[in-house]
C-alpha cells in the first residue's frame, strides 16, 4: 500500500485517536486516545462499566466506532469484523469462552481457523505450539473434561496459532489460580520478548505492576490517567480507578461466636446437569457470629453447593444439611428462609432478580412466604400488599444505598453495583439468622463493594452465621473468620483465616486437599 | 442504503400495543391484494367481510356466539403461554370436555333439573382438564415436548367423539345418522334474544375478568409470569416448575372442555362428528393478539369471531370460498408474529460508511 505513515515513532502497533462510541445517549466512550507500542503489556484499568469492554470490541472490529479513528502500523483503518482484525494482526482471548464442551481440544481449536490455518497436523501443531509456550494442551481431550485455566489456554494457542502481532486479553487471571496465573505471566513475557504486543484488561492492580509496561486508566468511558504502572503503587492506582478513597471495611475481632447454625455433614450430590459438578463429601460448620468463606476457581461445584443449601433443590430422605439445629435437606427454598436463612446468588439477571420486572416486584420474589415484615405480604384472592411493598422498597433504597432512576424503577435499569446493594438489602433487610452469599461483590464497582462487605460484616456481629463463596482473595481475606477451598466439588478442611497464606490457598484451588480415591467423577 | 434490525435497550411498551394494530392492518391490504387477483372487487370484499358481520343485529349475534368459546379457550391459553408453556392441544381439550358432559344427557336423559346442567358445566370441565394433563404428565416425567404432545391428542380426541357418535352413543332413532340423542330441556343452556345467544357468553367473559385479577394482582398471577419469564428466578423465589406445568395445563384444558360442552349443549344441541370450527386453535391466535392478556383477548375473540361470520358472507355474496376464513386467520397469526418482532428490535436505515478507508490485507 501507498499510505503514507503519518507516524514517526517505528514501535507504535496501533493507535487509537479520540474515539468515541454512543449507545443511544450515554457516552459508553468519550474521546479516548491510546497508543500501543510493540514488545510491550499495556494495561488497560479501569471498574466494571469504565468502558474498556467496548474500547477493545471497537479495536477487534465487533463494534464500530461512532467517531474518532483506529490506525495500525500508522495507516488508518476501519475495522469491519472481527475477521477483518484478525487478518490484520489482532488477536483476543474472551473472559467468556466459546468453546464446544463435547468435542475435543483440536476440534474446537480447528472450527475457528480460517481454512489456510486447518492444513496439515494441526494435532501436532498445537501440541507443539503449547508445549513451547509453556501452556500445556492435549490435542485430544475433550473441552468437558478441562478445568477453567486449561480452556484459557485452548483460547490462548488458538490465538497464536495465527501469529498475532497485538494479543488483547480481557481479565485473564479472574478465572485462574494463583499459580495458574504466574504460569500465564511468563507465556505473556515470553510472547513480548518475541516482538509481540498486549493489551491486557484487568482490575487487578498487583498483577498490573508485576507485568505492565504502560496503563491507561478509564473511568466512566473517559481517559483520566496514562501512567507507568511500575512507578505507581496499588494505592494510587485504585484511587485513579474509582476517583475516590474506597472506604476500608472495618472489622471487630469476634469475640462472640455461639452456636452451629448452618452445619452441613458428609453432603454427597450428584449432579443434575451433564457437565455440572458431583458434590464429595462436603463437611462445614458456621457458628453464629462468624464469617466462613469458601474460596475456588468458579465452576467446581460452588453453584451446585449454593442449590443444595439453598433448597432450590431439595432431597427429602436425606440428613446433610442442618440449619439452625434442625435437619433441612427436605424443606424447600421458603421453608428454608421461614426458618431463618436468606440466599443470595451469584448470578443478579434472571436468579436473584427478574430483568423486566419493579423493584418491588422482586422484593415480592424473595419475600412473598415468610412473614418478616408486618404482615403477609400475600393477600391471596384479594391481591398482594403493594403498600407494604413500597415500604420495603424505600427503606432498602435508603439502607443500602441504591441509586435509581425513579423509585420503583424496573431491575434492568439498575447499574450492576446498584442492583447487587438492592438484592443484598432485600435479604439483610429481614436480619436472617443464617446467611449464604455466592459472589457477593462480582462484577459490582468498588464503593458498592465496600458497602455490601460492611454489611455482611455488620450482621455477622450481630449474631448471624454467614456463609460466602467467593473468588477473589482479597475480598476473602477482608471479610473471613475462616476459610475453606473448593475443588473439583471437594471441600477442604476449614481453617482460620490467619493461618492459611494465598499460595497455600492457590495449591488447594490446584486440588492438594482432594482425596484421590474418590476422584472428580467428571 | 441498507435495512436492519437493531436491539432496543428495552422492550417497547408502545410496540407491544401498537403491534396487533399494525398486523390487522397489513392482513386487511394483503386480503384485498388477494381478492383483486382472484379477480374479486377487493374493497367490497373487505367490506363485506369485516363491516357487513356488525351491520345487522342477527349477524352481531351470531359474532358473539362464535366470541364465547374463543374467549373462554383464548384466556386459558394467554395464561399458559406466559407461564412459557404451550398448550397447542386445546381443539382436543374441547372435544374430550363435550363427550364427558354428553355423559349425563345420552345416559342419564331421565334426569331433568338444573343441578343436571351444573353437573353438565362440572364434567366439561372435568374432562378438558384431565385430558390436557396428559400432555403435562409426559413433560414433567420424561422431558417430552407439550408441544407435539397436547397437537396429537387432538386427532385422538377427535376420533374418539367420531367413534361414539358412529357407535354406542348413536341415537337410536336418527335415522343411523351419526348424531346422539338431541338434548332437551335442562341439558341445554338457558338461550335469550333471537335464540341464539347463550349463557356460554357470560360465563367467558366472567372467565376473562376472573383471570385478568389473578394475572393483575395475586401471587399466583406472579408465579406464573416469573416461571415463564425466568425459570432461574422463580426456583429461587420457590415456584415450582413442574406444578405451574401442571397449573396452566388444568386450567386451559378445564375451560377448553366447558367451551366444548357449551357448544353442544348451546348452539349445537347434541353430539356429532364435528362440533367445533377450531376454535381451540384460532384460539391460540386470540391469545397472542390479546396481548396474553385476558382483556385483550375479548376483543380479540370478537374480531376472529367476525373472520368466521365474513368468510359466511362473503361466500354467499361473492361466491368465495369459505376456506378464506383460515387464510386471513392464519396470515393475521403470521403478521402478528412479525410484527411482535418490532418490540425487541427496531427497524434501521444504514447507509453504507462515508469514507472506507480500509488498508489492505497485505501490507
Amino acid at each position: 500500500m501507498l499510505h503514507k505513515s503519518n507516524n514517526d515513532a517505528q514501535s507504535t502497533l496501533l493507535q487509537v485517536k479520540n474515539i468515541s462510541k454512543k449507545f443511544g445517549d450515554f457516552y459508553a466512550n468519550d474521546m479516548l486516545n491510546l497508543s500501543i507500542e510493540t514488545g510491550k503489556v499495556h494495561a488497560l484499568l479501569g471498574e466494571n462499566g469504565a468502558g474498556k469492554s467496548t474500547l477493545v470490541k471497537m479495536m477487534y472490529g465487533a463494534l464500530q466506532p461512532t467517531s474518532g479513528s483506529i490506525h495500525w502500523q500508522g495507516q488508518h483503518v476501519s475495522i469491519d469484523s472481527p475477521a477483518h482484525a484478525r487478518n490484520l494482526g489482532i488477536g483476543m482471548v474472551f473472559q467468556h469462552f466459546s468453546l464446544f464442551e463435547a468435542l475435543t481440544v483440536a476440534e474446537n481449536i480447528s472450527l475457528a481457523l480460517p481454512a489456510q490455518l486447518r492444513q496439515g497436523d494441526l494435532s501436532q501443531r498445537i501440541a507443539d505450539l503449547s508445549q513451547d509456550y509453556g501452556l500445556p494442551l492435549n490435542p485430544a481431550a475433550l473441552v468437558a473434561d478441562l478445568s477453567v485455566g486449561e480452556r484459557q489456554r485452548i483460547e490462548i494457542v488458538r490465538c497464536l496459532l495465527q501469529q498475532p502481532k497485538l494479543l488483547i486479553m480481557d481479565e485473564p487471571t479472574a478465572v485462574l489460580t494463583p499459580q495458574e496465573a504466574q504460569a500465564l505471566f511468563s507465556t505473556l513475557r515470553r510472547l513480548v520478548e518475541e516482538g509481540c504486543a498486549v493489551l491486557y484488561i484487568s482490575h487487578r492492580l498487583e498483577e498490573v505492576k508485576q507485568i505492565c509496561h504502560d496503563a491507561t486508566i478509564l473511568r466512566h468511558g473517559k481517559l483520566v490517567a496514562e501512567v507507568d504502572p511500575q512507578v505507581e503503587t496499588a494505592a494510587t492506582l485504585a484511587q485513579l480507578m474509582v476517583g475516590a478513597s474506597v472506604h476500608q471495611v472495618s472489622r471487630d475481632a469476634n469475640d462472640q461466636v455461639g452456636d452451629v447454625l448452618l452445619e452441613l455433614s458428609h453432603l454427597y450430590k450428584g449432579s443434575s446437569t451433564p457437565f455440572g459438578v458431583d458434590l464429595v463429601d462436603v463437611n462445614l460448620q458456621v457458628k453464629s457470629g462468624e464469617i466462613l468463606a469458601i474460596a475456588g476457581v468458579a465452576g467446581n461445584g460452588q453453584g451446585e453447593l449454593f442449590s443444595v443449601i439453598s433448597g432450590e433443590e431439595c432431597n427429602p430422605n436425606q440428613n446433610f444439611i442442618s440449619l439452625l439445629g434442625q435437619i433441612s435437606d427436605g424443606l424447600n427454598i421458603n421453608q428454608r428462609r421461614c426458618l431463618g436463612a436468606a440466599f443470595v446468588p451469584e448470578e443478579r439477571m434472571g436468579h436473584s432478580a427478574v430483568e423486566h420486572l419493579s423493584l418491588t416486584d422482586n422484593i415480592l420474589l424473595s419475600r412473598h412466604a415468610c412473614i418478616d415484615t408486618e404482615s403477609s405480604l400475600d393477600l391471596g384472592w384479594l391481591g398482594i400488599d403493594r403498600n407494604q411493598l413500597a415500604h420495603l422498597n424505600k427503606v432498602i433504597g435508603i439502607d443500602y444505598d441504591v441509586r435509581k432512576s425513579k423509585e420503583d424503577a424496573i431491575a434492568g435499569s439498575l447499574s450492576g453495583g446498584n442492583l447487587q446493594k438492592f438484592v443484598v438489602g432485600r435479604e439483610l433487610n429481614r436480619q436472617p439468622k443464617v446467611l449464604v452469599i455466592n459472589q457477593p461483590t462480582w462484577g459490582v464497582d468498588a464503593g458498592a463493594a465496600a458497602l455490601i462487605r460492611q454489611a455482611v460484616v455488620d450482621l455477622s456481629r450481630q449474631g448471624s452465621a454467614i456463609l460466602i463463596i467467593s473468588q477473589d482473595l482479597d475480598e476473602i481475606f477482608e471479610l473471613a473468620d475462616t476459610i475453606a477451598v473448593m475443588s473439583r466439588g471437594q471441600l477442604s478442611p476449614t481453617y482460620a483465616a490467619g493461618d492459611l497464606s494465598r499460595e497455600q490457598i492457590g495449591l488447594m484451588m490446584a486440588g492438594s486437599h482432594e482425596r484421590s480415591a474418590q476422584g472428580s467423577g467428571a | 442504503m441498507q435495512l436492519i434490525l437493531e436491539k432496543r435497550a428495552q422492550a417497547s411498551d408502545v410496540m407491544n400495543l401498537l403491534s396487533p394494530v399494525l398486523a390487522i392492518l397489513i392482513t386487511v391490504v394483503m386480503g384485498g391484494l388477494i381478492f383483486a387477483a382472484m379477480g374479486k372487487p377487493p374493497l367490497t370484499a373487505l367490506y363485506l367481510y369485516f363491516i357487513d358481520p356488525l351491520t345487522s343485529w342477527w349477524s352481531i349475534e351470531e359474532v358473539l356466539v362464535k366470541a364465547g368459546p374463543l374467549v373462554l379457550i383464548g384466556v386459558g391459553l394467554a395464561v399458559c403461554f406466559k407461564a412459557n408453556v404451550w398448550n397447542i392441544g386445546a381443539e382436543g381439550q374441547l372435544t374430550v370436555g363435550a363427550l364427558m358432559g354428553a355423559i349425563i344427557p345420552v345416559l342419564w336423559g331421565e334426569w331433568q333439573s338444573p343441578l343436571a346442567l351444573l353437573a353438565m358445566l362440572c364434567l366439561g370441565a372435568l374432562g378438558g382438564a384431565l385430558f390436557a394433563l396428559i400432555p403435562a404428565w409426559l413433560k414433567t416425567h420424561f422431558g417430552v415436548n407439550e408441544i407435539l404432545t397436547s397437537l396429537m391428542l387432538v386427532y385422538i380426541a377427535q376420533l374418539l367423539l367420531d367413534w361414539f357418535v358412529r357407535g354406542p352413543w348413536k341415537d337410536p332413532n336418527g335415522y343411523n345418522f351419526p348424531k346422539s340423542v338431541s338434548f332437551e330441556g335442562w341439558h341445554l343452556l338457558p338461550m335469550w334474544g333471537d335464540g341464539r345467544m347463550h349463557l356460554g357468553l357470560v360465563v367467558a367473559l366472567g372467565a376473562a375478568l376472573v383471570l385478568f385479577w389473578i394475572m393483575r394482582h395475586t401471587l399466583k398471577g406472579f408465579e406464573i409470569k416469573v416461571v415463564g419469564s425466568a425459570p432461574r428466578a422463580g426456583a429461587f423465589a420457590g415456584f415450582s416448575q413442574t406444578k405451574t406445568v401442571w397449573f396452566c395445563f388444568a386450567l386451559s384444558g378445564g375451560l377448553a372442555g366447558l367451551a366444548g360442552l357449551i357448544e353442544v349443549a348451546g348452539p349445537i344441541g347434541q353430539l356429532q362428528p364435528h362440533i367445533s370450527p377450531n376454535y381451540g386453535f384460532t384460539a391460540i391466535i386470540v391469545a397472542f393478539l390479546g396481548r396474553l392478556n385476558p382483556l385483550g383477548v375479548i376483543f380479540a375473540g370478537i374480531l376472529l369471531a367476525i373472520s368466521y361470520i365474513g368468510g359466511e358472507g362473503i361466500q354467499i355474496e361473492l361466491g368465495i370460498s369459505s376456506k378464506i376464513t383460515q387464510m386471513f386467520q392464519g396470515m393475521l397469526l403470521f403478521f402478528i408474529l412479525m410484527c411482535d418482532t418490532l418490540i425487541l428490535y427496531r427497524l434501521k436505515w444504514i447507509s453504507a460508511k462515508p469514507n472506507q478507508h480500509t488498508v489492505g490485507h497485505t501490507s
